[in-house]
């Protein structure tokens, strides 16, 4: 499995220079936020998207593996984070463990079933997988099915910082992403990052060198999901509710949309991603389904013609890999 | 027992759905190596085209049932010649994309126009009324589907494996180039194929119309759980969807008798467990 990706077209010199710049602006930009006169919610919003992207791009940028069902770890965390807040009276920090863990459980088990098939095949096993997931929670008690949890507490972190405070709250979320982010950032530039590359271009060729490739795609299966996960923990405190439309398959489908117009394999795609598409939903929620159009074209057009992305396509005219 | 048998049939007509779809997905992935995200989009096209020939035109089922897939056979012809013929020699990954945005694009106009509740096809007046069969009460529409598409299937699978059109289709699938050799256009041919895929789809979308209401998102949640059946039943032959989704529409009608809370899920447990012990589906060659 192929993607369209700088390394692959050009070898470009390595440019951790470049990178750590960009990450520094960026950076700097999203600790700005509270003091400009942009909604936190929406960047916060779009944070906990961005992280979901960017987990998710660990595996397809880096790995080849399109998961077509990554809103089940997104909503599966949300869901027991949800719970654990409101019904077990869990502080944040505890909350937001369970949702992790539960994601990281959910990784191995559908991680297990899902690396056995490739390409397509194993797209569409994450598909319905997660749909399975979907039906559960729709059934499920502890879910409310179509309500979903309301009315989550935000509670303090750590004991000192309340969250219910909207600048507090922004920072602990931008923390948290970038966290998640250098995290995914380290893996990619680490050895295991190397092969997983090297899997991507040619798996026949990794595996007559003697990688057992079927660990390397199972591990960075995990690692995915369980950040998709922490991302969704995150999401609670911002949305302060779990609810169904998480699970959903059309949020897969979203997310790859993101890292889609981002850039697949790209190390900034993804965040620039989630704002476009974030933003967009923001402010074209007044046409109703029409949305749903111009997601639909925004996919046709990216795979037409503009498969690199956003930040793809910046970075190849440069020469630079960001 | 009456439940049973009911739910039995009910399963079948599913598994007549599963089947056709399934036995499209293959035929287009046969061809253009392209997992057609969009076939439940196209599928329910189908639905609102017999609507429409209906509401508009006033032409009938009979007619329907061959004009539809036509339509939307050669709106599928238009996309293979438009978008999907770009992605020749691509990974799969992006036909698999470029498909999902086309089902996004369709299935959001038809929302915009005709909301999301259903809309009402009757059931042709010839086939109205039902039959004691002794042991119960059989809707005649529900049989007819349930043999008319088996009938279409066979055929499906007769002219892909035994006539010497489908002898240049699966060669084609082997090796396109060889096969361009000898004077064979397979851009037409995949095409056409494409084509037969779609109008397979839009079949089912005609049959479903007066059972199930013609919704705008009537394709999307079943495509996910074609999909599943594609997977159990790998797609390495034709005959094995043609069985597979039979058989997995018995098994979820059971279900609904039995234990009717996993009803929803049981075709996506049964495909972790066919995963678990053969991760190549049951007739499925290696991906």
């Amino acid at each position: 499995m192929t993607v369209v990706t700088d390394d692959t077209l050009k070898a470009p010199p390595r440019a951790m220079r470049d990178e750590m710049i960009v990450f520094v602006a960026m950076t700097l930009l999203l600790a700005s936020v509270p003091f400009t006169g942009i909604y936190p919610f929406f960047v916060m919003q779009a944070l906990c998207f961005a992280l979901l992207a960017c987990a998710f791009n660990l595996l397809i940028g880096y790995g080849g593996l399109l998961s077509f069902g990554h809103a089940m770890f997104l909503g599966t965390a949300g869901y027991c984070s949800a719970h654990a807040l409101k019904v077990w009276g869990l502080p944040p920090e505890l909350g937001i463990l369970v949702g992790v863990a539960a994601a990281f459980v959910l990784s191995i088990v559908t991680g297990y079933v899902s690396i056995r098939r490739q390409g397509i095949y194993f797209s569409m096993i994450t598909l319905a997988l997660s749909q399975l997931l979907y039906f559960i929670y729709l059934q499920a008690p502890f879910t409310h099915g179509e309500d979903g949890i309301q009315g989550i507490p935000q509670g303090r972190m750590f004991g000192v910082l309340d969250l219910s405070k909207p600048t507090i709250l922004y920072y602990v979320v931008l923390v948290g992403f970038l966290g998640g982010f250098l995290l995914i950032y380290r893996i990619i530039n680490s050895p295991f990052g190397e092969v997983l590359k090297s899997i991507r271009e040619n798996e026949q060729r990794a595996i007559s060198l003697g990688y057992r490739t079927d660990q390397y795609k199972f591990l960075a299966f995990i690692l995915s999901g369980t950040l998709a996960g922490f991302a969704g923990s995150l999401k609670v405190f911002v949305a302060q509710n779990a609810s169904l439309t998480d699970v959903h398959w059309s949020m897969s489908g979203e997310v790859v949309l993101m890292t889609l117009v981002g850039g697949l394999g790209t190390i900034f795609g993804p965040v620039v991603g989630a704002f476009v598409i974030i933003a967009m939903q923001q402010y074209l929620a007044s046409f109703g389904q029409w949305v749903t159009v111009i997601q639909g074209a925004i996919f046709v057009i990216c795979v037409l013609t503009f498969r690199r992305g956003v930040v793809g396509e910046i970075a190849h005219y440069f020469r630079r890999s960001l | 027992m009456q439940a049973l048998y009911a739910q039995l049939l009910v399963g079948l007509i599913n598994g007549s759905f599963y089947a056709l779809l399934s036995l499209g997905l293959a035929v287009i992935f046969g061809m253009l190596n392209i997992i057609n995200f969009a076939h439940g989009a196209l599928y329910m096209m189908g639905a609102f085209v017999a609507y429409f020939l209906l509401n508009l035109g006033g032409i009938n089922y009979w007619w329907a049932l061959l004009i539809a897939p036509v339509i939307v056979g050669i709106f599928g012809m238009i996309l293979e010649r438009t978008m999907l013929q770009w992605l020749t020699g691509l990974d799969h990954l992006y036909g698999l994309l470029l498909t999902f945005g086309i089902a996004l694009i369709v299935q959001g106009l038809f929302q915009n126009y005709f909301g999301s509740s259903g809309l009402p096809y009757a059931i042709p007046d010839e086939l109205k009324g039902g039959m004691n069969l002794g042991f119960m009460f059989l809707p005649i529409y529900r049989g007819w589907v349930v043999i008319f598409s088996l009938v279409v299937c066979l055929a499906t699978w007769f002219l892909i494996e035994k006539t010497r059109l489908g002898a240049y289709l699966r060669a084609a699938t082997e090796n396109p180039t060889l096969v361009r050799a000898f004077g064979i256009n397979v851009p037409r041919m995949i095409t056409l194929t494409y084509g037969l895929g779609v109008g397979l789809a839009a079949l089912a979308g005609v049959l479903s119309a007066p059972i199930n209401q013609v919704r705008p998102l009537m394709g999307a949640d079943l495509i996910i759980v074609v999909f599943a059946v594609v997977v159990i039943g790998g797609m390495g032959s034709i005959m094995g969807s043609i069985i597979t989704g039979f058989a997995l529409g018995v098994i979820e009608g059971l279900t609904k008798y039995f234990y009717p809370e996993a009803s929803n899920t049981v075709v996506f447990v049964l495909m972790v467990l066919v995963l678990l012990v053969k991760p190549t589906g049951l007739t499925g060659r290696a991906a």
